[in-house]
């Protein structure tokens, strides 16, 4: 590899590193990707949800050939209590469409389907590879350095796909490590049920899927999401909260797993499953506050290295594969008009990917993150267990007068927020969701 | 639930991974302290390997073999030194069959 000089070197074989080598090779650029797992997918996790419409844009005809479990008909939000849940449920057969919107999927296995797509494009993939530092020349990153040998692999840029805990982008004070505000640390487990179990359990039928979302006393007052998201013949489940609130409570991560699985409302769709794997991952969730510089001189960051993921939407994987396909498509441009890749050309970026939904919807939210961690223990405890309670008082028939009923839920919301809270939460949230 | 019942029960979780151990070379390091910081300490109960423990003489300690290269330890104690944090060696670690 010395001596050979590449348009482009990307680092990492994730979602956004995959779309950005895809991009640019079927282009015709010359493009070095390294990974540093065995195979692509084998570092890791998501839930997982992936959306169709920005796998699309990059590989149109992917349903002939990508790895696809269950397509979606329904979507469950939970508010849970420690023995129930309040839901709201949402099931359509519109979405039995012929090219349906969203899929689960395993990211071991389709990470390895998207990198054979970019391999076919003509881009050289190095696995086992970890690269361990980048290479700068006068204020310019020039190309890397990897563990396989100390010489210098150069290129025209670099495309920081390292994920959430990225280093080198960091290392070479590009950006930031990102603070324990700004990232969650999810858990996961991977169950396997024969597949017409998970169809009775959930009431599917064929490719149809199913996920359900949950928040509540479960996060024991972080600020945090638990998931549980149907795929063929197992199901994905795990939960998530920031790590900074992790480090305040000292909850374990594991015992958090467990008490979700044990949970009267989860316990029976998992029932008698085997349990094939246990995994962890950071999230980004500092939103559109925490994105770092995206350019400079012979470079971009892109997807969650450069914190470009919607912890409100439970979006990732589709920030990344935008990031990275505009990325592959402006270094692309730039080159076309015979440009260095200068800071100055490579802005060109951040101008198609400000043009995007990616950032448009990151901004909408901006608020988010901080009012969601500076009221989590009510967002995240009180309202939980009051609408529980709510919903109790409103079912139970035990010959209480329904007006007395009602009295106890609205004496009970008051007496845990107070009104001036409730009111103040409400505005605060609706500002914050604008 | 006792300590002893969730070490098990990490144990077990982790049984079920795939891990490519580079021997000698534990990609994760703890500088010598004489006391943890309330971060490092935290890393004892929020490490998802369980990697973390507090030896006889109150100081923490890391076996790195389980760990699945999250993170977490690094944003809390990178910046302060107390954790040396860097990825195993190219296809070393852990292996996710399912991710
Ligand atoms: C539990 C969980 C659930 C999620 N659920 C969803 C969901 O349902 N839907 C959704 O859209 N998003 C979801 N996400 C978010 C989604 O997984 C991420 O946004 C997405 O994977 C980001 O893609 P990426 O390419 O930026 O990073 P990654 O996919 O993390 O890829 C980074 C790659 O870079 C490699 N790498 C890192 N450093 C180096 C180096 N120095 N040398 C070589 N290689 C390196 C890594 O091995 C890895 O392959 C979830 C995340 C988690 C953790
Ligand atoms: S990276 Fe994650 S799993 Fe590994 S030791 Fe640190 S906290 Fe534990």
């Amino acid at each position: 590899m010395s001596g050979e000089k590449f348009d482009a070197i990307v680092i990492g074989a994730g979602m956004a590193g995959n779309a950005a080598t895809y991009t640019m090779a079927s282009r015709g650029l010359k493009v070095l990707q390294l990974e540093r797992g065995e195979y692509p997918g084998s570092k890791n996790v998501q839930g997982a949800i992936m959306y169709a419409n920005m796998l699309e844009k990059i590989i149109p005809n992917f349903r002939d050939d990508a790895p696809l479990e269950r397509h979606l008909v329904e979507q469950r939000f939970w508010m849970m209590d420690d023995t129930s849940h309040v839901g709201i449920q949402y099931r359509s057969d519109d979405f039995n469409e012929s090219t349906p919107e969203r899929y689960t999927i395993i990211r071991a296995q389709f990470d390895r389907w998207f990198s054979r797509k970019v391999r076919e494009a003509g881009a050289t993939v190095l696995c086992e590879t970890t690269a361990t530092e980048l290479a700068q020349e006068g204020g310019k990153v020039i190309g890397v350095r990897t563990d396989r040998s100390g010489d210098v692999i150069l290129a025209d840029t670099v495309v920081l796909a390292e994920g959430a805990n990225g280093l080198l982008g960091a290392r070479a004070g590009l950006r930031r490590t990102p603070t324990s505000e700004n990232v969650a640390l999810a858990v996961k487990e991977i169950h396997f049920l024969p597949e017409d179990v998970i169809d009775q359990r959930f009431g599917l039928h064929g490719n149809e899927g199913c996920v359900i979302e949950a928040a509540g006393t479960i996060s024991r007052g972080m600020a945090g999401l638990a998931f549980l998201y149907t795929n063929k013949e197992s199901i994905s489940l795990g939960i998530g909260c920031l790590v900074s609130d992790f480090a305040a409570t000292c909850e374990s991560p594991y015992e958090l797993l467990e008490a979700f699985k044990n949970h009267p409302s989860i316990k029976h769709l998992i029932a008698d499953s085997e349990v094939k794997e246990y995994a962890a991952h950071l999230i980004p969730e500092g939103g559109y506050k925490a994105i770092p510089a995206l350019f400079g001189d012979g470079w971009v960051v892109v997807g969650d290295a450069a914190q470009l993921n919607n912890a409100v939407h439970r979006e990732g994987s589709n920030l990344a594969m935008t990031s990275g396909r505009i990325a592959g498509e402006a270094i692309f441009e730039v080159k076309s008009r015979g440009g260095r890749m200068t800071k100055r050309n490579l802005a060109l970026y951040k101008t198609m990917l400000d043009d995007s939904f990616v950032i448009k919807d990151l901004k909408k939210y901006k608020d988010m993150p901080a009012l969601l961690h500076t009221n989590s223990r009510n967002f995240f405890m009180t309202y939980p267990k009051l609408m529980s309670e709510a919903s109790k008082n409103f079912m139970r028939v035990d010959g209480t007068p329904k007006i007395e009923n009602e009295r106890a839920t609205t004496a009970a919301f008051i007496k845990a927020r107070s009104r001036w809270g409730l009111v103040s939460d409400a505005v605060r949230l609706a500002m914050a969701w604008r | 639930m006792t300590v002893a019942v969730t070490k098990l029960r990490v144990e077990d979780k982790l049984f079920q991974n795939r891990y490519l151990v580079d021997p000698g070379r534990p990609h994760i390091k703890v500088r010598p302290h004489e006391h943890p910081s309330a971060n490092l300490l935290a890393l004892t109960r929020i490490c998802p390997a369980k990697c973390y423990e507090l030896n006889d003489k109150g100081q923490v300690e890391i076996t790195a073999d389980g760990c699945m290269e999250c993170g977490t330890c690094r944003v809390l104690c990178e910046a302060s030194g107390e954790v040396i944090w860097n990825y195993p060696r190219g296809g070393f670690g852990v292996l996710f069959k399912f991710g």
